[in-house]
């Protein structure tokens, strides 16, 4: 689960990390007093969506001329001026897609004096299976344009989780970034700090890019990714009451309800599948008969009725979605259930597009029989493959 | 031969009396006959548990996982515990000195894992998992959840990190009259016990193991990191036919798929890049999953 950069903020300095001062509007009437909380007499005025590359980004609506989604301001007339071009317009970044993010909240944040811009992230590194923090002096720029060009200048420390972050460990950090005098004393306590939010609080990954050294010698947080371990929320209340559901696709959303693992992609071919790995080997195959899958749908192990009968809505919904691809290898999942969370689902919402179904497995002479016998207009399909082409076949030939 | 399990192998359940644990527990009985020895519920112990599909088939019940494991002799423990104990659950195996430990939970968080991993090595357990569809050894032992009847005595070891691809490739080498020696899922989170490596070399090792086939998916490096490993002990003259295939070549970049551990991030783990290292270490990859079996009978002919 992702959050607001101003969230993200607000969590880090819970632990004590040192982050500008700050306050979120959500209409340009909020901004003016906003920036009066603060000190100036530099404000920066920041779309909050869940998609990097902010700052280079261009509203939709506004002329091509027109500023990014980052802006400075140095005076209180424009900061509101900017809060009303901004809110409640689509801005289009290098992570939003073509179809970008309207933008409904703003960051007004104080200004800073940079000095020099590094990046720092942790996530769990898989190979050692521990939190490992990612620093590079080169901070401020797309950090996988760095790990291509010059691969040298990032650094990898993972840390013990018996020990957490040891005084080697920060000094290791503080060369690596270079920091010296007041900036070396900031990075000694920040880092564990760091550390230890992104642990007490099952963070996926915390990205700080860029954390700045100030003209001052002190070192910053300018910027905050955060995004957490789906699997922990149960146990964070408090991270939960962040989502923010007009940042998510709304089938995903309904999905989540069910425990549906869903994607929405641009194909026109919806798949229902049990199995993460199945899942995305049948949108492969469709891809390879060419045509293009419009979602990874994986109705997981033990799924109900009303589980299936959800993913099937869910599927239909979608009005890109010109036919169905139901692929079951039964381990747990029982093929005679599938069949009946399909039919009801049919029955339901009725069925305005051709649909493949292949089962496997468990139950799979109950399932099939329960399919030919509803009466239902199901083209059956004997393995994957014959699935597959089947499938494209009906979408392309309908076409 | 086979690898990790056979007929003598004795398991204790972790979660038998939850829903999911039960029903495993009867069909692995049933599997020819799979020496389930002992359920562990912290609440529970001194009680017994009965088979819902054979009244004779009763199951002692420990209060931990040591007290099981010295009343029985077990050598191995398959975990069916929910997400929230299944990192706890995990460490009192460890700590009972349970040999081998399969963990079927899918959704534990991955903290739970960092702390289970420090421990595992320290430890002299192996763990298989989680989120994992299990281990299976034709006709002898069925430790898990996939489905006995898809399965036949054979010579191919399946190695997948997906577990219904794992079925895929079972179903696939069965029907092309291959057989299994076993069936190893090693699970689709990002932090886990038992890597691609660790059952390349004992499928390697086992003299009744002719071919393998090794299937991945988006996410991480562990398939590049089975390519290198399986090129060096091609030098060493230590190789088998095998086929493979990776999953999620239409994956969209920063989503995580499903499996925890299937997201391409920062531009690594897409499907290209491992694909190119296996065929690289002389493995014919599949572009279709529906042609494992078929793929697989290719390299053996030559």
């Amino acid at each position: 689960m992702n959050i607001h950069e101003y969230q993200a903020k607000a969590v880090l300095k819970e632990y004590g990390a040192p982050v500008a001062e700050g306050v979120a509007i959500f209409s340009a009437d909020e901004a003016e007093a906003a920036a009066k909380k603060l000190p100036g007499p530099l404000w920066v005025v920041k779309s909050q969506i869940h998609a990097g590359g902010r700052g280079k980004g261009k509203f939709k609506e506004l002329a091509a001329d027109a500023k990014g989604g980052v802006r400075l301001a140095f005076s209180l007339e424009e900061v509101t001026s900017h809060a009303k071009e901004m809110l409640g317009n689509t801005l289009v970044t290098k992570q939003t897609g073509d179809a970008g993010k309207v933008v409904n909240r703003l960051y007004i944040e104080d200004g800073a004096d940079i000095e020099r811009e590094l990046y720092l992230s942790i996530l769990v590194d898989r190979t050692v299976g521990r939190p490992a923090f990612v620093v590079s002096t080169e901070g401020g720029m797309d950090i996988e344009a760095v790990a291509e060009e010059t691969p040298e200048k990032i650094h990898n420390l993972p840390i013990d989780p018996d020990t957490g972050v040891t005084e080697a460990n920060a000094k290791q950090l503080c060369d690596w970034l270079k920091l010296d005098g007041v900036a070396r004393e900031d990075g000694m306590k920040l880092f564990p700090i760091l550390h230890k939010a992104f642990v007490e609080k099952d963070m996926a990954l915390l990205e700080v890019n860029p954390l700045i050294v100030m003209k001052d010698g002190r070192l910053r947080v300018l910027d905050a990714k955060v995004s957490f371990d789906g699997n922990a929320l149960f146990r964070h209340d408090d991270i939960m009451a962040l989502r923010d559901e007009t940042e998510e696709d709304a089938k995903e959303i309904e999905a989540s309800k069910y425990d549906l693992a869903y994607v929405a992609l641009d194909g026109d071919i919806g798949c229902m599948v049990n199995g993460a790995g199945l899942a995305m080997a049948t949108m492969d195959i469709i891809k390879l008969y060419g045509a293009e899958p419009a979602n990874f749908l994986d109705v997981g192990g033990g799924a109900s009725k009303e589980k299936v009968t959800a993913a099937f809505k869910i599927i239909t919904s979608d009005p890109n979605v010109k036919g169905i691809l139901v692929n079951i290898f039964g381990g747990i999942m029982r093929c005679d259930v599938i069949a009946e969370g399909v039919i009801a689902a049919v029955q339901e919402v009725g069925l305005k597009v051709p649909l493949v179904v292949r089962l496997e497995g468990t139950n799979v002479e109950l399932g099939k029989k329960i399919i030919n016998e509803s009466g239902l207009n199901v083209i059956a399909a004997d393995d994957l493959d014959d699935a597959a082409q089947k499938i494209v076949k009906a979408v392309k030939g309908g076409a | 031969m086979s690898i990790l399990v056979n007929k003598d192998t004795k398991i204790i359940v972790q979660g038998l009396t939850g829903k999911t644990g039960t029903f495993h527990t009867e069909q692995a009985l049933q599997y020819y006959g799979t020496q389930m020895v002992a359920g562990v519920h912290p609440k529970k112990g001194g009680e017994s548990w009965t088979s819902g599909l054979d009244a004779d088939a009763k199951l002692p019940i420990f209060a931990t996982v040591g007290e099981a494991r010295e009343a029985t002799g077990a050598d191995a423990s398959v975990i069916y515990v929910p997400p929230a104990g299944a990192g706890a659950a995990i460490i009192e195996a460890i700590e009972a000195e349970v040999p081998f430990i399969v963990c079927i939970t899918e959704g534990i968080p991955v903290a739970d894992m960092v702390k289970v991993k420090a421990r595992l090595e320290k430890s002299k357990s192996r763990l298989l998992g989680p989120n994992c569809p299990g281990i299976l050894t034709p006709e002898e032992c069925k430790i898990g959840i996939m489905p006995g009847s898809i399965f036949k005595k054979g010579s191919v070891g399946v190695v997948s990190r997906s577990g219904t691809l794992t079925y895929e490739a079972v179903f696939q080498t069965s029907n092309a009259g291959l057989g299994q020696t076993t069936a190893v899922g090693i699970g689709g989170d990002p932090v886990k016990g038992t890597e691609f490596i660790d059952v390349l070399e004992m499928f390697l090792a086992d003299d009744e193991t002719q071919s393998i086939i090794m299937i991945g998916e988006i996410g991480g490096s562990a398939e590049e990191e089975a390519a290198q490993f399986l090129k060096d002990e091609a030098k060493k003259g230590r190789k088998k036919p095998m086929a493979g295939f990776i999953a999620g070549r239409t994956a969209p970049p920063g989503r995580t798929m499903g499996h925890a551990g299937a997201v391409i991030s920062g531009g690594k783990g897409g499907a290209e890049d491992k694909i190119a290292a296996m065929e690289e270490a002389g493995i014919k990859v599949s572009p279709s999953p529906a042609k494992l079996g078929e793929t697989l009978l290719e390299v053996l002919k030559g």
